[in-house]
């Protein structure tokens, strides 16, 4: 059963369009929604949370359409941004007032159980939280009432080691009963790849791959070599050719592996060295024009 | 039951998961009858996804280790003699290839590849 469709979304804008973007997320799973700075991630997130209008294509959560219901569509939406969307004078308790006139389904104990959990300070302002303090704020309000799917936009940037790894434990625990699931968009993976079951990568606001995590690790190798000895048959295959004075480095598609021989080194990579491998092969073809 | 995932390993993540849990059921450190924990349970301990931990579960269950029923979880099946033996004799037979493979690497001769084994056999 899906939790989210996304279907052909597109927006223009004068400097840059996102372009016909389609993914399904069944319930119970977490997508990782990977590109570089600039590349359509937070668009694509807005579009589905209903901030910005699409100019062409739909979203359904649970199967309802944002045209459909809006107030009931967003209530489903538990969203965390890499910046605090709460006025800065605001103290814990206005915060919480607000999401209770707000929100039917809040409830005040499990906000103050996060509270106490994460030691939120009740008696600052937001001015004075610290970056770490505001996410897991966000968090606090999102996971206090009842919501079908957490949209979270860059919301580990600049966190320390310890945040993140917490922030991947409320996602797993947020899906745990199948019925929830999890968008998350991030410039750098690292940890949060190990938890994410598909991965959409985007650049320059169109789709580069969509497919389930440990198929894309499968399906690509990471390759390095000294560069002279790149037979032309390979040097085609290879994505995203990076070279240095000593030899080079670049991903090359599973299937395509019978072109290395011996002489070159080959590895399971990650989905960040796939992701810059293929940032650069655009970049390449870039210059070639 | 423990499974620890290395990110160094070259084998990918759903086959540690496998591995780990074949051994334990073969050597009986997991005891036939006993349920495992659920496929998305097991993903938020190790914190791995939920695809990886289907897929490992689902190939254990095609290998014969487990059985995944309905509302009642994944149980480990009885591990028969037969089943046992040959994934010894298996490990067994990749273990001397690999010595063997590297005996022919650089050219030592049967007999005293031969003496070698011998030799490790009385000790």
């Amino acid at each position: 059963m899906e939790l989210l469709e996304v279907k052909n979304l597109s927006k223009h804008y004068k400097s840059f369009d996102l372009k016909d973007i389609s993914f399904t997320l069944s319930k119970g799973y977490i997508m990782g929604y990977v590109g570089a700075n600039g590349s359509g991630k937070t668009t694509t997130l807005n579009l589905i949370t209903g901030i910005i209008k699409a100019a062409e294509g739909e979203t359904y959560i649970d199967g309802m359409s944002k045209e459909e219901d809006t107030a009931a569509y967003r209530d489903k939406i538990g969203y965390v941004g890499d910046e605090s969307y709460f006025p800065d004078h605001f103290k814990i308790r206005h915060i919480r007032r607000v999401l209770k006139d707000f929100y039917s389904t809040f409830s005040e104990e499990k906000f103050d159980g996060f509270v106490r959990e994460w030691s939120l300070p009740e008696n600052k302002t937001l001015k004075d939280f610290s970056r770490g303090m505001k996410v897991m704020l966000m968090f606090a309000s999102v996971l206090s009432r009842e919501t079908k799917l957490l949209v979270l936009d860059e919301a580990t940037n600049g966190l320390d080691p310890v945040m993140r790894k917490e922030i991947l434990r409320l996602m797993q625990e947020y899906v745990m009963d199948g019925e929830r699931s999890v968008i998350f968009s991030t410039h750098i993976l690292s940890d949060l790849e190990q938890i994410a079951d598909y991965i959409y990568f985007i650049h320059e606001g169109r789709t580069v791959l969509y497919d389930a995590k440990d198929e894309l690790i499968e399906n690509f190798l990471l390759v390095k070599g000294e560069s002279a000895k790149i037979p032309p048959a390979l040097k085609r295959e290879l994505i995203g050719l990076e070279e240095n004075a000593y030899g080079f480095e670049a991903v090359l598609p599973s299937d395509k592996a019978e072109l290395l021989g011996s002489a070159f080194l080959f590895e399971k990579p990650t989905i960040d060295q796939i992701v810059i491998h293929y940032i650069m092969s655009a970049g390449n073809q870039a210059r070639a024009k | 039951m423990k499974i620890i995932i290395s990110n160094q390993s070259e084998l990918p993540i759903y086959a540690q998961i496998r591995e780990q849990l074949k051994e334990q059921i073969l050597n009986g450190q997991i005891p036939e009858g006993e349920t495992l924990p659920s496929i998305r349970q097991l993903a938020k301990e190790v914190g791995v996804s939920v695809i990886t931990t289907t897929r490992a579960y689902s190939e254990l269950e095609a290998e014969g280790f487990i059985a995944t029923m309905q509302g009642k979880g994944s149980v480990v099946l009885p591990t028969d003699n037969k089943l046992l033996r040959e994934q010894y004799l298996l490990r067994i037979e990749e273990g001397l290839s690999t010595a063997i493979g590297t005996a022919k690497t650089m050219g030592m001769s049967r007999e005293e590849l031969t003496d070698i084994f011998n030799n490790l056999l009385e000790t």
